[in-house]
Order: C-alpha cells, then structure tokens, then sequence
C-alpha cells in the first residue's frame, strides 16, 4: 500500500518550478492513495482478530527482520483517516503554499506513506523505521514552511520525540533476545516476562509514545510545533501524529506488559487527568488562537489515555473513536484558524472580533467545529468523551467526575474564543476587508463536516470493525504472562 | 400511514424546515423561510394532535429508530416512547412553537436575520421534540444538549451585542456544569443498569434499593439517592433552578420570541419533565425528594422577590419564570409529578403569552424595554392589553383561570407532604402567591394605565427608528404613537389566550386525579400519600373554585395585587421612599443576592488566574524553563566541556588511552 505513494511522490518530488502540475499530481496521489485504503474498510471482516491484509518479505533475514504488514481493526481507521487527511491537507495547501510547491507537496505525500506504514509495521524494527522516518518530512514542513520562530520549534519537536524513541530501540533489542530471536510483534506479544522486564519495558516505551501523544508533562513541544508550522502541518500534527504515540500504548505496551501497565495504570489514569483538567485551564488563557487548539488536543488526548487505562471495552473503544474524531475536528479547527491566517496574517485572538459580519459561511462551519471541539452531542466529538466517560465511571466515580469537567472547560475555552472572534462588531480594518471563504475552502469544509456530523449521529459503523480486535486487546490484558 | 412514520414525522418535520431555511435562506427568500418552516411545524403540529388521539385509545409505543452503538453487551439506540406523558409535551412544544413561528413574521419583520431566526427556531423544535420523545437517555442527552445549544445561538442571535454574546456564553457555560452532573447520573445508571432504556432501567429500580455506594471514604450513600441527585443536577441548569439560575435572567437579551418559546414555555421546562419521566426513580429516594423539594422552593420564592424590583419588562416576565419554575420543582418533590406536569403546560400558555404580549408592547413602544416609560397602553394596544390582563390573571392565580387549578394543587400537595423540608416548601409557594400578584400587577398597571410616561406625536409615521434594534436609550419625543401590532403578532396572543383560560378546569380532573397518565408516572402511594389525599378531597373543578374563596392563597393574591395597585397607581411616591428606607435589603435584590459578580470573580476570574498560572510557572517555567531547555543548555556546557578534551594532539589521546587501560586493568583484577 505505502508504495503506491513513494513512486508517485518521487515522480512529483524532483522538479521545481512547474507549480500547478505538481498540485494536480499531488491531489491525483492523495486521492489514489485514499481509494487504495477504502478496500481496507469495505473489505474487512470484523469478525476477527487476526491480522488481515496481510504482505511479508524477508527484509534483513541475518536478523529475523521482515518487512510484515497487516491491520486489525485498531489500525485499519487509522490509515483511513491518515489517507483522508492527506487529501485534506494538499487541498488546503492548494493557493497558500507558493514557494516550493512540489517539496511541499512531496513532503505531505511520503509523510502520508510513512504513516501508513506505522499503522500497518508487524514487525519490531520496521515498526521503529516508520516511526523515525516520519519525524523528518514533518520536521522539515515545519521547519521550511513554518512561521519565524520554526527553527526553535522544529529543532525541539524533534529532539523530543527522538530522545522517546530511543529508549523504544533498547527496549526492542530486549525484546528481540527474549523472545528468542524475534523481531515480530504478535510473537512478543505471546512471551512471558518478568516484573523487573515489564516495568522497563513500560518505562522505555513509556516516553518513546507519551511524547507523540503528548501526556502531561511531556507536551511542551506539541504548542510550539504548531504555532509554527503551516497550517497542512498542524492538521497533520494534530490530526495523525499524536494518534501515532497512541496507537503505540494500544499496540506495544498494554499487550506485551499487561501486568507492568496494570500495576502502572493509576499513575497513567493521574497523568491523563491532569491532561484534561490542567490544560484544560492552560488552554483558557491561550492569546494564540494555533496554541489554544494545541492545548485543547492536548487535553482531548488525555481522554485518549485515560480510557486505555481503565482496561474495560468502553473506554478503550471511547478512546479510539475519539482519536478518530479527534483528528477529523482538531484539523478542522486548524484549517479554520488557516483560513483566517491566510487573510489577516494574524493567529492572535485579539486582532481580530466581528469576524461573522463579514465571513458567515465560515462563521458557520466554525461554528460547528467548535461545538464539535466542545464535545456536543451529534457531533463526532461527543461519541469518544462519552463512551470514556461511561467506561470511566464504572472503575472511579471521582475519575469520571474529574473527566467529566471536560465538558465545562471544554466549552469555556471553545466557545470564549469563538465569541472573541466571531462574534461582535467588527473589529478592526482587517476584519472589515475579510472575504468568505472560496469553492475550494467550503469544499475542504463541508468534507469534514459531513464526517463529524455523520460520525456523530451514526457511529455504530465505525466500533462494529473494533469489537473484535478491541475484546481480543482485552482479554490478553487481563491475561497475566508473568514469570517469576 | 402507520403510527411509527407519523412518530416520525412529527420531529423530522421541523428539521427539514430548519434545514431548508437555513441552508437556503437566500435562493428562498423570505417569504419561502416563514412558510416552509410555519408548514414543518404546524405538520408536527397536527402530527402530534393524531398521536395523541391515538394514544388516548390506548395505543402507547416504545421501539427503536436505529441502532446508535454497540458496546460489549450494551447496544444504545435512538428510539421513541410514545405515551400520555409524552403527548402532553409533544402538543404543548409544538403548539406554542406555531404561535412563535407566526409571531416572528410580525416581530422580526425588519431584522435582517429573518431566514437564520426560523432557521433557529424550527431547529429548536426538532431537538425539543426528540428530546421528549425518546425512549433512553442517551437521546435524552442528545436532545438536552441540541436545545441548550440552539439555545446559545439564540440569545447570541445579535451577535454584534456584546451583552448578547457575555449573555449566550455564560448561559451554556451554566448549562454545561448542570449537564456535567447530568452525565455522571447516566454513568451510574449505566453502569448499575447496564442499560440505558427507561423500560428496562425503571423496571430493575426497585432491585437497587438499599444499595449503597462510598463516593467519599466511610460515607455510604444510597446509589439510588447518588444517582437521582446528580440527574437532578442535570435539571438545574436546564430549567435555571437555584443556584443555577443565573442564565436564565441574561437570557432575555434575546429576541422576544424566543423569550417565549425556549425560556418560558419549553426548553426550561425540560428539566421538570425530565424528572417526572425519572418517577420510578425519584420515588425511590426520599433524600432526593427533600433535595428537590428544598431547592424549588428557594427558587420560588427568592426569584419572586428579585421580580418585584424589576423594571425591564421582560426581566420581569423572567423572575416570574423563574419562580414558577420553582414552584413545578417544589411539585416534583412533592411526588406530585402529575401537577407539576400540569403547572408546566398551563405555564406554558399563560407565560408564551406573557412573553409574546410583552414583546409586542415592545414593538409599540420602539423597544424601549423600561416600564418607567410606559403607562396608558391600553387604549393604544387594546388587544395586547386584554391578552396581557388574562396572561396575568391566569399566573396570579385567579379562580377559574388555568394557573389557578395548577399554582393551588401544588399547594395542597406541598401542604400533603410529609418530607423533611415540606414545611418550608408549604411556606415558600404560599408566600410566594403574593409575590407573584404584586409583581405581575405592578408591572401590568405601570404599563397599561396610569398617565402616560412617553411623549409621542400623533400624526408622524416614521418607522425608521424601529430598525434600530439597539436603542435601548430613554429617547421620548419624536416617536409615533404606540399602535396595536399586526395581525401576525396579536393573533398568536389571542390563540394562546384560550388555553390560557380554560386549560385549568378542562384538564384538572383527568390529568391529576383521571388515569390520564397511566404508567408513565409511577408514585408509591404508601411512602408518598400526598397525590391520595389531594384526590379525596377533590369534588370537581368548580368546588375546587368556590372552596378556594375560603383559603389564604386566593386572599394574598388579591392583597398582592391591591399592594400593586396602591404603590404603582396611589401613591407613586412610596416605592422611592421605601427604597431609601430598606436600603440594604434593596441593594441586595438589585444585585440578585450577588450571584453574579461571585460567579464572575470566583468561577471565571478563578479559572483564568488558575490557567494562567499553570501555565506560566508550570509549563512555561518549569516544564520548559528548567527540563527542556535547562537539558538543552546542560548539554551544550557538557559539550563544551568535552570539546576541550578533542584537542586533535594525538598525544592528549594516547595519554587518555592509557589512563583508560589502566583502570580497566585495575577494574577486572579486583574483580
């Protein structure tokens, strides 16, 4: 599947300056690359928990390395929603982007196969190059295209995220020699290990997957990363890379160190909830509209994690389904403020006010995207929060409570900064010269709006493909593979 | 057609019209967007009545739409329960939102919103409808948050207002803390029930009694108290009870018809109805009983007083609200489900109507909104006025009059209740009686008789002021005279008019004593008589009229209103008086007793200086100041420090070479 995209970017990727052409190739390879996956769903049998779709080739054979792909019901959304995004970003990067057009484009475009090929590695090390490979079309988005501080940001974002995978490598040579020489990750998933080996392994992984997430107090580069990156960037960011870290605890952690991530899991559940109430706080006070949204991802993939760690199918589906829309409404968030960006040249709150006078189509969508942030029910965003929160309530009712306050902060810092900027009299000549968005723009708009709304209104299509994998998940959680 | 697409139809009426009109508003133009969503509702409308018939022959309905998820053995459906409860509200919603739609034709004539309002208020119709309709409480919540929202962009509707977006902000924030509570409830129903089906939830209440739960160390509640309690909570932000109320009063920033439709008639009703579907639950709990008893009636009483000093005619109309609400939650606890259903619809005739004929003296008088201004309208606006007096009459309690039978049952089931907190709940909505006359009175005599406290000239006809929604300015010449409003605006007055009048006698003896209800509210007559005792002492509506000439309540009406009468009509000068001699107690009802400058200084400054700080020390100072950047800057002077040691002189390295061999000789001969 991913090669499909390699050969068509490297097509695009080599010649400079014939602009339009390269768009066209780059929707062309984005749209493809989304009408190879759709097999993937309409295909699937959920009924298992096998790995389907599977392809292998010896890759490095003196080392059991192979290049092993294949999703399960976890991993099958999550390249679906990585392969829309990435129609979505080449869209909205269509007029903006005007220097290097065919780099940018290129870079969204391996980014978008290297994705892919994180959700769907089988095997341990081609999982890590995955991993690795995609930090550097995105660092280099960011740092090419980003705003004036991107240098500072690009360099932190990568040193962050690099300084977790390392450890992740230790922790997979470990494994490799404890699992008799494997390198497959349904094999370590089978092995038994130590208490000693677990909590290691917990913590090794640990900080290669919370700073993707990012959880509380791991998050600082994901504000900053944001701040500076073009909008495609933060769409991507927000709306793919964080479900990475993840995707990573659901994959790694919870099945090859059950009984490390049990004995661990109130410390997880207590960093999530500080995710959620604290930054939800923090996002309050946010000037910056990009870091508002930051802070708010932030604290919506808390929700994440903290259904995970409650090992029961509500919240664990509940953080699936809200890692899935999450990424469809933090984009949209993203590619709203873009759109104002793209016009003011401004991401503060207070340049701006009365926006709804001169753009009310626009006002429109935002409207919904930000009630969708706010976890409004019939929205896509209101599926995840909930189903975390019932799985939550049934462990803690204090946990639940503390998550439950989502729904206030949730609103205040949404809805206060909508009002600051949408609503109003117009504030100043900027505003006042704002045009409506364009074909392209209501396009890019109403594509996400028909999933957040659809997701919301009818999300039983998307947990029937997870009941079976997610059960699976749990039963071998709840399953202890402790040696002495 | 079958009764399950007429079930159907009723809510997706609305919403094609909201749909059509929102979507389309300009290719349909005005005209099209009154019409379109007038027909969507007066369909629902018609729909509803059918189904009530239907429902009266014995035809009660609980089914599935679709399935909304599944999760282990659990499966959350959409889904309608069709019965007497759920008529009543069915035709209450959509009868009043068709006198609004048509009443907005008038009323918002020259905004240039026109296509989004109807676009709003059939939306609003759509989530109210599915909201009493459904059968679980998933859809519950749905239709819960989906009219809090159409709510928020309601009040907003002048979004170039800056009271207007303080005012929608703060009332779905409040919201948002009731619902908060709301969720937790149906957590624990789910996660006690394992389902969230009424039917099957109230079936297996009975089992969990005595069940306790420790939320806090060594305090076992009762679940079925934890769980009732917080859903209540729920109800509390929503119908803006005590001390969640105070959106309600902002609200009315607003446009008129909206007042009338969502914080008078039904979205703030929602919550009262809420608990009288939870009856099986409610009944289960005493301590929840008390709760809501106590707390409806601190709401009744001490939002009647913040009404009497009032002088914005709508703010007046929404302490009136908010009191009555009080009152149907004080019925609520009362385990008198079936009054406060029954308050709850002749509310909401008698206060639409209030709201509606309050709106229109409005219209007359260019939106000054000050009863100090007004005076002597009636001869201006004899329609509005003869509306306005039976509105008032009917909420003072006048014998007769629909709000009499409603407003005095739930005194005498309060009177009948036996639970800790029914005394004070019995001496708040008696004393509250007098409340209610003195200030429907007051405000009713300030802006029908008397002299009149505008200037106007008689002869001019220029309208170009009324475009000018803003002004709320004192500005008094220059005007036309008040004019009675157009048809489109007097017409919903004098439909919901009649309801208003006899609504009460033509309704009390099935609803509250008949089997009208049947199984949809469930009261355990042996723990809560009070329902028992009210029917035996029943012997018709007009004994109920004729013995009531006899009882305190009918008497401190009439002293409320003559007070009224005597301050606002004889002795104009005594109200000033009064207030410089009461000077405390008038600075703490002209600050509504200080809820909102606490809320604003504590809750919202609190959570501001609170984020703030976090950030600023947390993340800012310690997260990056000390980890990230100080291992930053600790790498770079270890660096630095190590550059020293690659010289590039070959004899530095072969020195450092040998001190290594050396030690790693010493190191593995020791060990």
């Amino acid at each position: 599947m991913p090669i499909v995209f390699g050969l068509l970017i490297l097509a695009t990727g080599g010649d400079d300056r014939n602009a339009d052409g390269q768009r066209t190739l780059a929707l062309l390879g984005a749209a493809l690359g989304l009408a190879v996956a759709i097999p993937l769903w309409t295909g699937f049998d959920a009924t298992t928990a096998d790995m389907q779709f599977t392809e292998m080739a010896a890759w490095i054979p003196a080392l059991e390395v192979n290049y092993h792909l294949g999703v399960d019901g976890i991993s099958m959304p999550f390249i679906l929603l990585n392969s829309f995004t990435t129609l979505i970003v080449i869209l909205a990067g269509w007029q903006v982007i005007q220097n290097k057009v065919g780099q940018y484009m290129a870079a969204f475009l391996i980014q978008s196969g290297i994705i892919n090929g994180v959700f769907a590695a089988l095997d341990g090390v081609l999982f890590y190059v995955f991993f690795e490979a995609m930090l550097i079309p995105l660092y280099l988005i960011v740092g090419m295209w980003g705003g004036p501080n991107r240098v500072y940001a690009a360099i932190k974002f990568f040193l962050y995220t690099l300084l977790g995978s390392l450890l992740m490598l230790v922790a997979m040579i470990y494994l490799f020699f404890a699992s008799g020489g494997s390198f497959e990750i349904l094999t370590w998933h089978k092995i038994g290990l130590t208490m000693t080996a677990q909590t290691l392994l917990f913590v090794a992984f640990f900080f290669a997957f919370a700073v993707k997430v990012p959880m509380w107090p791991v998050h600082t580069w994901l504000p900053d990363a944001h701040v500076e990156a073009p909008t495609g960037g933060s769409v991507v960011l927000a709306a793919i890379t964080l479900k990475v870290g993840a995707y990573g605890f659901l994959r790694f952690v919870l099945p090859i160190v059950p009984d490390a991530s049990h004995e661990l899991a109130g410390f997880m559940i207590f960093l999530s909830l500080v995710a959620v109430v604290y930054i939800g706080l923090v996002a309050l006070v946010q000037a910056d509209m990009k870091k508002l949204i930051a802070y708010s991802s932030i604290a919506h993939m808390g929700f994440v994690t903290l259904g995970f760690f409650i090992f029961n199918q509500w919240g664990m589906e509940g953080g699936l389904i809200q890692m899935i829309s999450h990424g469809f409404i933090s984009g949209a968030m993203f590619l709203c403020v873009g759109v104002m960006y793209d016009r003011v040249h401004s991401r503060q709150i207070a340049d701006y006010g009365g926006v709804a006078n001169t753009m009310p189509r626009f006002a429109a969508f935002f409207m919904l995207f930000a009630m969708a942030n706010s976890g409004l029910p019939a929205t896509s965003g209101f599926v995840g929060e909930f189903m975390v929160i019932l799985g939550t309530i049934q462990v803690s009712f204090w946990y639940a409570a503390l998550a439950a306050t989502t729904l206030i902060f949730g609103a205040a810092y949404t809805l206060w900064m909508y009002k600051r900027v949408v609503f109003g009299k117009i504030a100043n000549e900027h505003v006042a010269e704002l045009t409506d968005i364009n074909a392209r723009e209501f396009l890019v708009l109403s594509l996400l709006a028909v999933l957040v709304l659809g997701m919301g209104v009818y999300p039983l299509p998307v947990t029937e493909v997870m009941h079976t994998s997610v059960e699976n998940l749990l039963a071998h959680v709840a399953h202890s593979k402790l040696i002495p | 057609m079958d009764m399950k697409s007429l079930y159907l139809l009723v809510p997706m009426a609305p919403l094609a019209g909201a749909i059509i009109a929102g979507l389309f508003g300009k290719a349909i133009g005005r005209v099209g967007a009154h019409t379109i969503t007038i027909l969507g509702v007066a369909i629902a409308f018609i729909a509803s009545l059918v189904i009530f018939q239907d429902v009266q022959a014995g035809h009660t309905f609980n089914g599935p739409l679709y399935t909304w998820l599944t999760s282990g053995t659990v499966s959350l459906e959409i889904g309608f329960l069709i019965d007497p409860l759920t008529t009543v509200m069915m035709l209450v919603v959509t009868f009043v939102s068709l006198c609004v739609h048509v009443y907005t034709i008038g009323y918002m004539a020259e905004d240039d919103g026109y296509q989004r309002f109807f676009s709003y208020i059939s939306l609003f119709t759509f989530s109210m409808l599915m909201l009493v309709m459904s059968n679980n409480f998933l859809q519950l919540f749905f239709g819960w948050e989906a009219v809090g929202l159409v709510s928020y962009l309601l009040i907003g509707f002048w979004y170039t207002r800056d009271t207007a977006i303080y005012a929608n902000l703060k009332a779905f924030l409040v919201n948002r803390v009731g619902d908060c509570g709301f969720l937790l409830g149906i957590g624990l129903v789910l996660a006690y029930f394992g389902t969230l089906d009424y039917a099957e939830v109230f079936q297996k209440a009975p089992m969990l009694v005595g069940q306790t739960v420790s939320l806090i160390e060594g305090h076992p509640w009762e679940v079925m108290t934890v769980i009732c309690i917080l859903l209540f909570i729920g109800a509390m932000g929503k119908s803006a009870q005590f001390p969640l109320h105070v959106w309600l009063p902002d609200s009315m920033e607003g446009p008129t018809p909206i007042s009338a439709l969502i914080h008078a008639a039904t979205m703030v009703t929602a919550g009262i109805f809420m608990v009288a579907r939870m009856s099986p639950l409610f009944e289960l709990s005493d301590t929840a009983l008390s709760f809501v008893m106590v707390i409806g009636a601190i709401t009744a009483l001490f939002m009647g007083f913040l009404g009497m000093i009032q002088n914005d005619i709508k703010r007046v109309v929404a302490y009136s609200t908010l009191s009555q609400l009080g009152y149907m939650t004080v019925a609520l606890g009362a385990s008198a489900y079936s009054v406060a259903i029954f308050h709850l619809m002749t509310h909401a005739f008698f206060k639409a109507l209030l709201f509606l004929a309050a709106g229109s003296v409005i219209m007359g008088m260019h939106h000054d909104q000050d009863i100090r201004n007004m005076g002597g309208l009636r001869k201006y606006m004899p329609i509005t006025w003869l509306t306005m007096l039976i509105g008032s009459l009917a909420l003072i309690g006048t014998p007769g009059l629909s709000g009499f039978f409603s407003k005095d049952s739930i005194i005498e089931a309060v009177h009948a209740s036996h639970l800790w907190g029914s005394g004070f709940a019995a001496f708040a909505v008696t004393a509250g009686v007098f409340v209610t006359a003195f200030y429907s009175f007051r405000m009713y005599f300030l802006v029908f008789h008397g002299k009149e406290r505008f200037k106007c000239a008689h002869d001019t006809h220029d309208h170009e002021d009324d475009k000018d929604a803003d002004a709320h300015g004192h500005h008094h010449g220059g005007h036309s005279c008040p004019h009675e409003s157009p048809w489109v605006v007097w017409l919903p007055l004098a439909l919901l008019a009649i309801p208003s009048i006899y609504a009460g006698w033509a309704y009390i003896q099935p609803m509250l004593y008949g089997d009208f209800f049947g199984s949809a509210i469930f009261v355990d007559p042996v723990a809560h008589p009070a329902m028992e005792e009210l029917k035996a002492g029943f012997h018709g509506a007009g004994a109920m009229a004729m013995h009531s000439l006899t009882t305190l309540p009918l008497w401190l009406a009439v002293a409320g209103v003559g007070t009224a009468y005597f301050l606002s009509m004889v002795r104009k000068d005594l109200p000033a008086k009064i207030r410089a001699k009461a000077g405390i107690l008038y600075t703490i009802l002209d600050k509504k007793y200080g809820f909102d400058d606490f809320n604003d200084w504590f809750f919202a400054g609190g959570a501001r200086f609170l984020g703030g700080r976090l950030w600023r020390w947390g993340d800012v100072a310690a997260i990056d100041g000390i980890l990230v950047n100080g291992t930053a800057r600790l790498v770079g002077r270890i660096a630095g420090m190590v550059r020293h040691v690659q010289s590039g002189y070959v004899y530095h390295y072969a020195f450092a070479m040998i001190i290594g061999v050396a030690l790693m000789v010493t190191w593995f001969v020791k060990v």
